[in-house]
């Protein structure tokens, strides 16, 4: 399965702003973090407030919100509102998904596409906070644990520096 | 079932706690308190119950199969825990530790869960899973494993909210043709 740009878009926009569900966020704010066009951007943010995901706020201070419910709404929901995954009818496949060994390819790779639906489906947006907070909590861990590695690394180098 | 965080106190053993607010909004009794315990063959006409609500099946001769192997409270290897709240049971759990499987070390398997409708979403699921993943953990295991279909959303996003993912096996299967 492979996302198109405006759906990984909408994810990181969500996350953000379901990771401080109180805050309006500046539309600015998330194309420079995520170094993004503001006017691609805006018609994403403008599909998440008609499905009702978010909402707007005008004026200063303004941006938008997280609406939704963080431990109801799935990833897969989110993707949902920017990616078609019908069936594609035979007049818009390529002639060789058409023959018997594109058909055999196409069952397998159904069955990736279906179980990354599956977890797409099964990941809320609350399970995924929580995961990006681990995955943080970690990296800082690791960092502080590298630290006084790197620190005594540097003071070998500066040391074989003097003597040579 | 919930994404609730556990609860401080949930252990192995009788886990118990108070039921918040969410009751009191959906009109059940203020201040339930919810114990997970090992399962009593008194309590299996309950247990039947629930699966029958949950499922619209009812399925009495394979809970007593089931009470009979895993609910005897011989073996620490295997348990049937349940979860009680105003003198009746409210949801159960079954997992047991299964050895080397396809050179697999051992682990922990849970492979039934349950909750009353009208008792979900504040943490009885996660009290329950918290008990048995201490029980499994005293029998030495350091994994816990399942298998679900993929279209059961409801417990495949409880276990992702445990922080339970895809691990490094795949489930597979044919047509035995008659």
């Amino acid at each position: 399965m492979r996302l198109q740009k405006n759906t990984s878009l909408a994810l990181y926009s969500v996350l953000e702003f379901a990771a401080d569900p109180s805050r309006h966020i500046p539309a600015a704010e998330i194309a420079a973090k995520y170094q993004v066009s503001p006017h691609h951007l805006a018609k994403v943010l403008s599909e998440l407030a008609r499905s009702g995901i978010v909402e707007s706020a005008r004026g200063v201070g303004g941006g938008y919100r997280f609406a939704g419910n963080v431990r109801r709404i799935t990833l897969m929901d989110i993707i949902h509102l920017f990616e078609d995954f019908s069936t594609p009818p035979a007049e818009r496949r390529e002639p060789s998904d058409l023959t018997p060994i594109g058909m055999g390819l196409g069952v397998v790779l159904n069955e990736i596409d279906e179980i990354a639906k599956a977890t797409l489906g099964s990941i809320t947006l609350a399970t995924m906070l929580r995961m990006i907070e681990r995955q943080q909590r970690a990296e800082t861990g690791a960092a502080r644990a590298a630290g006084p590695e790197r620190a005594s690394t540097r003071r070998r180098e500066v040391r074989a520096e003097g003597s040579a | 079932m919930t994404t609730d965080s556990l609860p401080a106190d949930a252990s192995g053993g009788a886990a118990r706690r108070r039921v918040g607010k969410k009751e009191e909004q959906a009109g059940r009794v203020a201040a339930t308190t919810i114990a997970v315990r090992a399962v009593r063959r008194t309590d299996l006409e309950q247990v039947i119950e629930i699966d029958a609500v949950v499922t619209g099946l009812e399925k009495s001769g394979y809970w007593r199969s089931i009470f009979q192997r895993y609910g005897d409270g011989e073996r620490p290897e295997r348990r049937f825990l349940v979860a009680e709240a105003d003198g009746r049971v409210v949801g159960f759990i079954i997992g047991e530790v299964r050895d080397w499987e396809f050179g697999a070390p051992p682990c922990g398997w849970v492979f039934a869960i349950d909750v009353k409708p009208e008792y979900r979403l504040d943490g009885v699921a996660t009290q329950m899973l918290q008990a048995l993943c201490a029980g499994l953990r005293r029998s030495g295991v350091r994994k816990l494993r399942t298998i679900l279909a993929r279209d059961n959303k409801l417990v495949l996003s409880f276990f992702r909210s445990q922080g339970m993912t895809t691990g490094p096996f795949i489930p597979l299967e044919m047509d035995l043709d008659a």
